[in-house]
Parts: C-alpha cells; structure tokens; sequence
C-alpha cells in the first residue's frame, strides 16, 4: 500500500514554467499573488494532504459509509479531518473575502486542490460540493440566505448538497417531479425524492444546506420550468443556529462500486421549508455557472487518481524484480531485474506518465481559462476565455476521466495478479474512477455539448478561437525554437485536422441531426489528443526555460519529461488519426443498423 | 514586552534521499525541497503555544542564511510568528557563528527566551544552543521534552540518557527542543496571505558586529558505504566464531 506524495516539482514545473501562473495572476490584478505564495499554499496543502488525507482513502474504502435508521456514520478518522481542514481556512480558498474566504483563484489555489482529492477523493467530496454550494449562493440567494448560510459552510459548521437526480430524471431534468409550493411568508414548501446525493446525510456537522432544484405550481413544462431553493436540514433558530427537523430524510445510502466512503444518499423532502435561489424557473440558469467549476472538479478527480496509479506503478515496477532484461541482466547482484527494464513494462509506464503530465498541464490551463472568465476586468478578455472554457471543460472532464480508467487500469496491470489482491490498493483506484466517467453528465454527454452545443452550436467559433490560441502560444514561446520539428509540425497538422472534422461534421448536420451524436465521442478524442500535444509541445519548449538546467539532479528529471514527450508524440498521439476516421465515417454505420438487427 | 526568539534553519528536507555531488565538494542541493529544520518547527510551536497561553507576547523568527531562506521564515510567520529577521549568509554558517549572531540579536532585542532546536538535520552538530548560553551568559536546558513557565522560572523536563530529568532555570534563557516536545500545527490557508505582510528584515553580518570566520574546512563528502551482502550462519557457536575471526567477540 502506497501513501500519496504530493508532485511538487511537477505541479510548480507546469504552474510556473509552462503557464506563467505569476503574469495569469497578474493579470487579473492580483500581482500580490507572486510565486512564493503560490508555492506556499501548494507546501501547507500537500503537507496536510500526505499526512492527514492519504490514509483515509484506504481506511475509507475499507469501512465505507454507513446508514442506520435514517442516520449516516462516515468512516472513522473522516470528522477529525474534516474539522481540521476547515480550521485550516480551506474551505473558504475560492469564496469571498465578506463571506470569511480568501477569495484565491484557482491559479494560486488548483495545486494545492489537486493534492486534496488525490489524498482522499470519497473524502474530499464533502469539502468540494460545500465550495461548489457556496458559489451557487454567493451567485443566486438572497441577502439574508447568504449572510445565513455562507459564513457557516466556510467556517465548516456546515456542509452543502445539490440535489438534481430523481429516479425517473437523470440526464434528462424535464422529467423532474419535486414541486415548490409558496407560502405566504416568501418561503416555499419542497416535496420530493432525490437520489444520488453525495453527502446528502452524514456525521460531520450538524446541519447540511440542500441546494435542491424543484417546480414551481406554475411552471412551464421541459428544463425551462426548473427552480432552485436552499433547504437546510435542519431549521434555523432566530439565532441562526440549527433548530428543529426541516422534512429531510435520508431513507437509505447506496452500495457502490467505489467512493465507499462518501455516503450516496436517497432525500425524502417533506414539505420542508426552503428559499429560492435565482430567479423562478431560473434555476438552470444558475447551475449552468456552476456546471463548468463542477465538471472541472471532477476532471481533477480523474488526474489525481491516475497521479497516485502513476506513483504506485512506478514504485512497484521498481521494487518487484522479475525475469531478466532482453538486453542481458541489468541488477547483476540481484536473483532478477526489477520490471522496469521490460519493454512492455516501460510501454504502460510511460503510457502513464504522459497521460497524468500532459493532463495536467491541459486541466491547470482550463482552470487558468476559468479564472481569466470569471475575474478578468475587460469584457473582451472574458468572452475570448468563455470560448476557450466552454470548449475544454467538456474535453478536459470526458478525456481525463477516460484517461483516469485507462491509467488506473495500467496501475493494476503492472502489478500483475496482486493489482487484483485489495492489499496492494491499486484496484480501488480503478473502482474509484469509474465514477468520473459517469456523474456531472456522462462522457457521452460531455461529447455531445461539446460537438452540439458548444462546437456547431457556436457555428465554429469556439474551436476558431482555441485554435487561434494554440498557434498564438506556440508561435510566442520563448523556447520555441528548441523543440523538434517534427513535433511541432505534428501539433499544427492536428490543428489543421480538427478544424477539417469541424467542417465535415457542420457540412453533414444539415441534412442529419443524428451526425452530431454520431461525431461527438470521436471528435472529442481527437480534440483532447490536439490539445494533449500542444501541452506537451509546450511543456519541451518550457524545459529550455528551465534555469536549474545544467544540473545533475534536473538533467535526471528533464531526461524523463523528454522522454515522455518522446513516448507521446510517437507512440500515443497516433490514435489521434484513428478518432480522425471515425469521425470522418459518419452516422450511416451507426444509425442503418434497424434496433432489432443491433440487439439480435 | 516578554519576547521570544526562535532560531530557524533552512535545510534539507527530512524526505529527501540526499545525494553526495560527484566531485565530493557537499551535497546535491539543486531541485532539492527545504524546509525548516524538524526540530526548529517544534521550537517555533513551543513559542507559539506559550504566547497563546499568554506567556509571551511577541515571537520573533530567526535565520541565518542565503536570500531563499526567507521562504522559510515566510512559513514560520504563517504559523504565526509576529515579524522575522534573516541574516544574509551565501556560505554554510558554523555553529559558533550562529551562535554569536543569535547571542547579539538577543540583546539586542532584549529576549527573555531564545528556544531552538537541539541541533539541525543537516550537519547534526547539537552546538548552536550551548555556545548561544554561554555567550550570552544566561542559563541552558538542552533537549527539552516538557518546558513550563513558572513566572521568572522556567522548569524544564530534559531527555537525558538515564530517563527525564527535570530543572529549573531564571529567566532570560536558552532551551533547546527535543522531538516528542509537541507535534507542530498545519498553517492555516488564511494565515499564509496574512504572512505576507508581516515584517521580515533582512540584516547582514555587519550589522551585529559578527565576522563570520571559517574554522572548519571539508576536504571531501562521501557517501556512507553501502551494506554489503550478509551470510547465513547454521549455529550460535559458528556466529561466535565468526565474530571473534573479525574481532568483534
């Protein structure tokens, strides 16, 4: 069993040398955020994260939520942490300064985040949804609701929700039931079950604000007619302080997969007693603000579990000495070699590395995007970023998440047969990161926003705008030069590419709707591997930057990136070509097929 | 004002698998992680602790060092000191330099405890803390494990090699910090921005009339020799002879 350590020299590798984290900070006018605070915050995280979190994802599987007659008991060790993390000031990293945050954005803060999950995912959960609650308040709610509940889920008094599936309404939210009813004092009534709800129940604090989306009486039918209300668990006394039951019930918790230890929670909501948050049957409008912080979230789950398979794999592959190096013994002294020296071996490791490096100079260049949306002061700044966030939010969270089973898989894989045994803990991470493929919208839903409502939707120009960026970074990047021809004409030849598959699918869409769900799977891929070779084309160009260069211990560490830029760029950017293809051989073969042909 | 300075050294990381440089000439330190010295962090808590008892009512942090290691004063004023002082060195400082340093920053602040760690992590010398006493003139507890304020007295538990020994000692004095004195907190994000503008002075030798003088001079860093592989033995009797064949029993 591995405990987690923090990638530091990554994380500030690709922070500072790749994407300039002090000017994009600067640039938002918070030049008080310079590289010392930056790595300062990533220090006090990744400490708290190896040593509090990282034994709680073991321990957490192993004991796993439970439920007893309408009560949630998280695993042992869970409130400790919890409480301990709010004390620390981490839940309020993002939120504003009036409401007791620090109001960071995520350039000075997503390393130190990313340590969270991947110290504790099922854990972290709890903390995230709360800052996610929070946002939706601080955006939506009412004066008093926000002086209500805000303080208190930044303090970690509290916990947040949001309460979106029904059994019969998954991705489909026109099919929801819970209904709102006013009353006469501006409350209003929910009635309702939900299901699905992480954390909706638990022993970590002693109220839980539900953001619950529902139906007014008056409601239009379809998504149009969808409000969203914060309900508490419990009713808030003149003081503020938690008084009686509100009508919320948990009425079980699920058995899952994985993520054990975060409790999924079945809400029964009783007429209780709740506010609107937005305007009525605005409440999509404000999720939708919350949905591209939310699937970003769940794309840094899929990085972090793919970082702590890395690491995993990587130690073991040197630990286990197995069979003999095809070039003759390599530990001379030892009964065999360690696995690393099979070719095989290196082929899964390096699959890895590339996947969670690359990744995550894609996820933090997201999340740099996201920041420059929300806090930049010019307008036109912002709706260049809200082009570049609406394209790679669906892209990073599908993409990442794929890659987080993928790479997960490998970890196990090159355990061997003891991947399989629980005690090395590999498995579990694969269990873990099936969930990221699946909620905030499935995979297929992140291709189909992306090819319909953000790609053909926009008539092209989001993917006119990224490709623009991609060429304006790779033709101003100082150590442009010194990167292998080859490759970078290999990141402009994709670029190229998936502007044509734009065009083929735009040209096709007009006469068959079902192109676009034919294309989209295809088209992402082929997106993210275009995108996943500009990161790696700019982390090279960055490694020329790198002034502790001439050193031993860097040139060990830079010998390893090139490597893996190598390894992409021949071994995995090829596929790349395959999604083309795909892409190119449209809905025919997919939609002809009659149902009862398909299924025989 | 009852104020409280605290030595703190930049060092290597206590994770870090330290590396000899190929020509023998010190230690790898390049893309190496530093961190304040284990023990120092516990003097520094200890300091802290007694200032929120309201045993003391400033804690000042204190370095000698290169530019960077304000990195680590910067950490320690997040944990909560009031203000730091570094002063600038670009070559390794010997513990009789230290300790003259910290003895006329004690005066001149006019400390009435000076708590540091029993020695550093780097070059384990346990000196800085004796001389600093002497120097000053003021009495000493090493290696403290237990340290109560008892108006002008301080009694201090020590870890000694028979047990725990317990001493008094008069105020002004010099404490040096063991391990199991207390487990240092995690800096808390909000205090991290708010390190930001906290007072940190940088000072040269100068200042404190200290000429940094090199005593000590390293021929050569090598690395410890690996263990070479052992043998089976059938019996205690052949162990026995095996012993006494490399003079050892």
């Amino acid at each position: 069993m591995y405990e987690y350590r923090a990638p530091r020299r990554d994380m500030q590798f690709v922070l500072h040398e790749v994407l300039q984290a002090e000017q994009a900070l600067a640039a938002l006018g918070r030049d008080d955020l310079n590289r010392e605070l930056i790595d300062g915050v990533l220090e006090e995280g990744a400490k708290f994260s190896e040593s509090v979190l990282s034994p709680l994802h073991w321990q957490g599987d192993q004991e796993g939520a439970r439920w007893e007659r309408g009560a949630v008991r998280t695993p042992a060790g869970y409130k400790a942490a919890f409480d301990a993390f709010a004390a620390a000031g981490w839940m309020g990293t993002h939120c504003d300064e009036a409401f007791g945050g620090q109001g960071l954005p995520y350039m000075a803060s997503i390393a130190a985040g990313e340590t969270f999950v991947a110290g504790a995912m099922a854990w972290r959960m709890a903390s995230g949804l709360t800052e996610g609650a929070v946002a939706a308040l601080q955006h939506g709610a009412a004066p008093l609701q926000q002086t209500q509940f805000i303080p208190k889920m930044v303090a970690g008094e509290w916990t947040g929700t949001m309460c979106l599936t029904e059994p019969q309404c998954g991705t489909d939210l026109g099919l929801m039931r819970t209904r709102a009813v006013p009353s006469a004092d501006g409350t209003y009534r929910l009635s309702g079950t939900k299901i699905f709800i992480t954390y909706g129940e638990h022993d970590l604090t002693d109220n839980i604000v539900h953001l619950v989306l529902a139906k007014l009486p008056d409601a239009p039918g379809g998504t149009r007619g969808i409000s969203l209300f914060v309900v508490p668990k419990r009713r808030l006394l003149a003081d503020g302080s938690p008084g009686a039951a509100n009508g919320v019930d948990c009425e079980r918790i699920e058995h899952k997969m994985g993520i054990h230890g975060s409790p999924t929670c079945v809400m029964r909501f009783e007429n209780a007693e709740g506010w609107l948050v937005g305007k009525p049957h605005g409440g999509l409008a404000v999720m939708f603000i919350m949905m591209n912080h939310a699937r970003l979230g769940v794309a840094l789950q899929g990085l972090a579990l793919a970082e702590r398979a890395w690491q995993a794999a990587a130690l073991y592959a040197t630990d286990r000495l197995q069979g003999r190096s095809l070039r003759g013994p390599v530990a001379v002294a030892q009964p065999a070699d360690p696995l690393h020296v099979h070719p095989d071996v290196r082929r899964m490791l390096l699959t890895m590395r590339a996947f969670v490096e690359g990744g995550r100079v894609l996820l933090y260049q997201a999340y740099q995007w996201q920041d420059t949306l929300d806090r930049h002061p010019e307008a036109a700044v912002r709706q260049q970023a809200e082009s570049l966030v609406g394209f790679v939010v669906p892209v990073a969270k599908a993409f990442l998440t794929d890659m987080a089973m993928e790479v997960t898989g490998m970890a196990v894989q090159v355990h061997g047969g003891h991947g399989f045994i629980r005690d090395t803990g590999v498995e579990q991470l694969m269990r873990d990161a099936k969930i990221t493929c699946l909620y905030e919208g499935t995979n297929g839903i992140q291709a189909l926003d992306l090819m319909g409502r953000k790609v053909i939707g926009s008539g092209g120009a989001t993917v006119q705008t990224l490709l623009a960026e991609v060429q304006r970074v790779m033709a101003t990047a100082p150590g442009a030069a010194n990167v292998p021809a080859a490759w970078t004409a290999a990141v402009h030849r994709l670029a190229q590419e998936l502007g044509e598959l734009t065009t083929v699918v735009a040209g096709r869409v007009t006469h068959d709707t079902a192109e676009v769900g034919a294309a989209a799977h295809d088209y992402l891929n082929h997106a993210a591997y275009t995108l996943l070779a500009w990161c790696w084309w700019r982390t090279v160009a960055a490694l020329e930057q790198d002034p502790g260069i001439a050193t031993n211990e860097s040139l060990v560490w830079t010998a390893g990136k090139r490597a893996t830029a190598r390894f992409f760029f021949e071994r995995l950017l090829p596929r790349a070509a395959a999604h083309a293809a795909a892409v190119r051989a449209g809905a025919a073969g997919l939609m002809e097929v009659p149902a009862e042909a398909l299924l025989a | 004002m009852r104020r409280i300075l605290v030595g703190i050294k930049r060092v290597v990381d206590y994770s870090v698998r330290v590396r000899v440089k190929p020509d023998g000439t010190g230690v790898a330190l390049d893309g190496v992680k530093m961190s304040i010295n284990p023990f120092d962090e516990i003097a520094l808590e200890e300091a802290l602790r007694m200032k929120e008892r309201g045993e003391a009512d400033e804690v000042v942090a204190m370095s000698i060092g290169p530019e960077e290691a304000q990195q680590q004063l910067r950490t320690a004023l997040a944990m909560g000191a009031d203000r730091a002082i570094l002063v600038k060195s670009d070559t390794a400082v010997e513990p009789l330099t230290a300790a003259q340093v910290f003895t006329a920053i004690a005066r001149a602040e006019d400390a009435r405890l000076v708590l540091v760690g029993k020695q550093a992590i780097d070059d384990d010398a346990n000196q800085t803390g004796q001389m600093l006493a002497a120097l000053w003139g003021r009495p000493q507890a090493t290696f403290a494990s237990k340290v109560e304020v008892l108006g002008e007295v301080l009694r201090v538990t020590r870890e000694v090699d028979a047990g725990l020994e317990t001493l008094e000692i008069d105020l002004p004095a010099v404490v040096t910090v063991d391990l199991r004195l207390n487990e240092p907190r995690y800096v808390k994000l909000p205090d991290i921005m708010k390190a930001k503008k906290k007072p940190l002075d940088v000072k040269s030798f100068a200042d404190y009339g200290v000429e940094p003088t090199e005593r000590l001079k390293v021929t050569l860093y090598v690395a410890p020799a690996t263990r070479s592989k052992g043998i089976m033995v059938k019996s205690v009797a052949e162990l026995v002879d095996v012993l006494k064949k490399k003079g050892l029993a």
